[in-house]
């Protein structure tokens, strides 16, 4: 292994991908395209520059399992690119670094302090390890229904209940942009001896830009799973799992942890795009966020001054559960034009051919991105104003029940292979939950395995169901039937 | 030496233009500008490398797109004009006495700059007292206006382009709540032979619909544009153009080439596959 220097300008799998293609090689390996000519319908539709790449790991392309020269190399740059000790390329989705991040501290029977909002691959991470969550309920904003970060206070008491927990897990930010306050929560944790976690599925802009919310690295965890695919502009399922400079974890372990669930044939349109996202950001990172904000303060204020749709930003920004505002995020309140989120976001697909990232009961959230051009945002506005126009009523009212804080009575492991029967979800209000039933996205349950089905929450799957939110997590593809433990 | 400016018209056919010498190129923060000087249309204006008028046949389309209009609804004061950097809609405009107010909205500053300077046969009116000129994106300008314009005429490139967002439901009902009672949306509306274009006129003519109860399609013979066969929409709350005062407008006196008051009259009969395409746009 040579000496390979730090160079952000550099993209070592991007490099060795274009000598393999400049070599002309003959493949009497899979796949079995034989770079496109094996499949030329889907090389007329993909192209033929991808087809070329869509290639098998080799000596001069590395292995993702055992990386020994160009993955290896890529991984050093992206870990001193994010601040960290150590990078892994990720090609299973952020939910493979969210369960690697939990199975890497934790095992079976181990107590992990967690946040109740957290997306459902944290929640199949304890299904599959055994490991309890201990559930801090995370605050909510009443007039958005949304749910917030963690009160320092709240994570002070869990760990001071838990003293044996093995780790504290944060969303940073969460979906609608909220950020607890992780530099203190990460001391506060590692002063009881505890490792912190962090999902940042939603924030790889914050290494890069100014005036951001501390990243997961900055702030001194030990983990973070940094989805590149959501902002960072790499492509779909590809993701960063990073181990923090200081952390007392080594590569061999976490590998073999990422090992047990990744593939063996690692896509290398995946890891080409990783090391090239990683490099462009690196070296424009600062300008690009800058032009992400500055597209999103933009909209903010044009879709402020239609009236009755609320773009929210750091104002609300409170010390506490709400640390900091990620202000590249646009979300809106649109219940005070009388229509909830999802109708919101259905009238923007149907009728004006605008794709939201998500629709909730009270809310819309934009992804912004260095790829908006400034027409789009032009349009998105225009249509949100077309939107009051055309079908807005009276203020929708508040909702007090967008978030609802679960009763835990058994773990996620106990309930999904326990003794169950099917009900009507209508029906169940009493029963231990073996399912999850959660609208996607955000893909926060609203009800987990192991979790009481309450009137509250049935009241609230109607509700979602009713007004066309996308739900999922049963096995009943309609959602009408729910496992529960059997009484 | 033969210099020649081609345009590709569809994936297999390309017009091509003698070209004298080469006036103007730049590159503004929207597009490329260029302006050509040609032995058989003299100067022309072309963006993004797209034609868009030239000084031998510009008169065909500013006055289809100005005086079909102005002719059906004579009380016409105050209009609102998109795109149109070139001026030759405004010109058409300033020759009505009764039109007290023209707001002309162009995204793209240095057109105007351009056309000013070297194509001063459309640009000449751009400074008469009734025209207010605006730098900035149409669909943002009407977005915040309700009721004040008795005529919108949205005279734009191509919906690929800087005039993506004049071609969309929210623009079309953003210009609804711009009109007052008897408004009138004019917009160039592409062509129907090429597969391409005709595709961006059905989307247009579908989605104007969804707002106006008068919606119609009138058509031009412009020798530069594809195909050389040209739509517009003509699309009010109220006015049907076919129940104009002819005698009336003839009074006035304007002297025009192309347009007339028979013509008027005769086009709105479009041919059948055009009406065809129209009636699958919405039936789609």
């Amino acid at each position: 292994m040579g000496v390979f220097s730090l160079d952000q300008n550099r993209a070592p799998i991007y490099e060795a991908l274009n000598r393999y293609n400049e070599a002309r090689v003959v493949p009497f390996d899979v796949p079995g395209h034989k770079h496109g000519k094996g499949n030329p319908l889907l090389t007329d539709f993909l192209g033929q520059t991808c087809m070329n790449v869509d290639v098998n790991s080799m000596k001069p392309l590395d292995n993702l399992c055992h990386p020994v020269s160009v993955i290896r190399d890529a991984e050093r740059l992206a870990a001193e690119a994010f601040g960290a000790g150590l990078c892994f390329f990720m090609v299973n989705g952020t939910t493979s670094s969210v369960q690697s991040m939990v199975l890497s501290v934790c095992k079976e029977g181990d107590k992990i302090i967690i946040p109740r909002n957290v997306h459902r691959s944290a929640i199949n991470a304890m299904i599959i390890s055994g490991v309890k969550p201990v559930y801090v309920n995370p605050g909510v904003n009443h007039r958005l229904g949304i749910p917030l970060g963690m009160s320092v206070k709240d994570v002070e008491k869990a760990i001071l209940d838990n003293p044996d927990a093995k780790a504290v897990f944060v969303n940073n930010p969460t979906y609608y942009g909220i950020c607890s306050d992780l530099s203190k929560i990460v001391r506060l944790a590692h002063s009881h001896g505890m490792k912190v976690l962090v999902d940042e599925a939603h924030g790889t802009h914050l290494y890069f830009g100014e005036n951001m919310p501390v990243s997961a690295m900055a702030a001194g965890a030990d983990m973070a799973a940094v989805s590149m695919h959501k902002t960072g502009g790499s492509l779909t399922q590809s993701s960063f799992l990073l181990v923090g400079k200081n952390a007392d974890l080594t590569e061999g372990h976490v590998r073999a942890i990422i090992n047990l669930t990744q593939t063996t044939s690692g896509s290398y349109l995946l890891l080409s795009s990783l090391d090239i996202a990683r490099k462009y950001y690196a070296t424009k990172g600062k300008e690009l966020c800058a032009q992400i904000i500055k597209s999103a303060e933009y909209a903010r204020d044009e879709i402020n001054k239609i009236g009755g749709y609320y773009a929210y930003s750091d104002e609300l920004v409170n010390g506490d559960d709400i640390f900091a505002f990620d202000k590249t995020k646009l979300s809106v309140y649109t219940r005070d034009i009388g229509l909830a989120g999802i109708e919101v976001y259905d009238r923007l697909r149907d009728s004006y051919d605008i794709q939201m990232e998500l629709g909730d009961i009270g809310n819309v959230l934009a992804i912004i991105s260095p790829g908006d051009r400034w027409k789009d945002i032009e349009r998105l506005v225009s249509a949100l104003s077309e939107i009051k126009r055309r079908f807005g009523k009276d203020s929708a009212g508040r909702i007090d029940h967008e978030y609802i804080n679960p009763q835990i009575v058994l773990s996620p492991k106990e309930a999904f292979y326990g003794d169950q029967e099917v009900l009507p979800i209508m029906e169940s209000a009493g029963r231990i939950s073996c399912e999850f039933v959660m609208c996607y996205p955000p893909g926060i349950p609203i009800i987990a395995p192991g979790e009481l089905l309450t009137p509250e929450i049935l009241e609230n799957i109607d509700y979602s169901k009713k007004r066309g939110c996308f739900m999922t997590g049963t096995e009943d593809m309609n959602i009408e039937k729910i496992r529960v433990i059997r009484e | 030496m033969e210099l020649w400016f081609s345009e590709y018209h569809s994936k297999g056919a390309k017009m091509s233009i003698l070209i004298d010498k080469q006036l103007y190129s730049g590159q503004s923060d929207f597009q490329r500008i260029d302006v050509f000087e040609s032995p058989e249309f003299g100067r022309f204006l072309t963006l993004d490398g797209l034609m868009m008028l030239t000084e031998k046949d510009e008169f065909m389309y500013h006055e289809m797109i100005t005086h079909v209009p102005m002719a059906s609804n004579p009380a016409i004061k105050r209009v609102l004009v998109i795109g149109a950097g070139d001026g030759g809609t405004v010109r058409e405009l300033t020759r009505y006495e009764t039109v007290e107010h023209i707001d002309m909205v162009e995204i793209d500053e240095e057109v105007v700059d351009v056309c000013r300077k070297y194509l001063p046969q459309t640009a000449c009116k751009l400074d008469d007292p009734r025209v207010h000129l605006y730098f900035e994106d149409g669909l943002r300008y009407v977005r915040t206006k309700e009721n004040e314009y008795d005529l919108i005429i949205v005279d734009s490139t191509d919906p690929f382009g800087p005039g993506e967002g004049l071609f969309t439901s929210e623009f079309y009902g953003n210009c609804y709540n711009a009109l007052t009672e008897n408004g009138i949306l004019v917009n160039q509306h592409e062509s129907p032979y090429y597969e391409e274009d005709a595709k961006a006129m059905q989307r247009a003519h579908k989605r104007i619909r969804e707002f106006f109860p008068v919606c119609g399609v009138y058509q031009a013979h412009i020798p530069t544009y594809p195909s050389g066969h040209w739509l517009f929409g003509f699309a009010s709350k109220s006015i049907d153009p076919l129940s104009f005062d002819a005698d009336r407008w003839n009074s006035l006196g304007i002297k025009t080439r192309y347009y007339n008051t028979d013509l008027h009259k005769g086009c709105f009969s479009i041919p059948n596959y055009v009406k065809e395409l129209l009636e699958d746009a919405c039936s789609n």
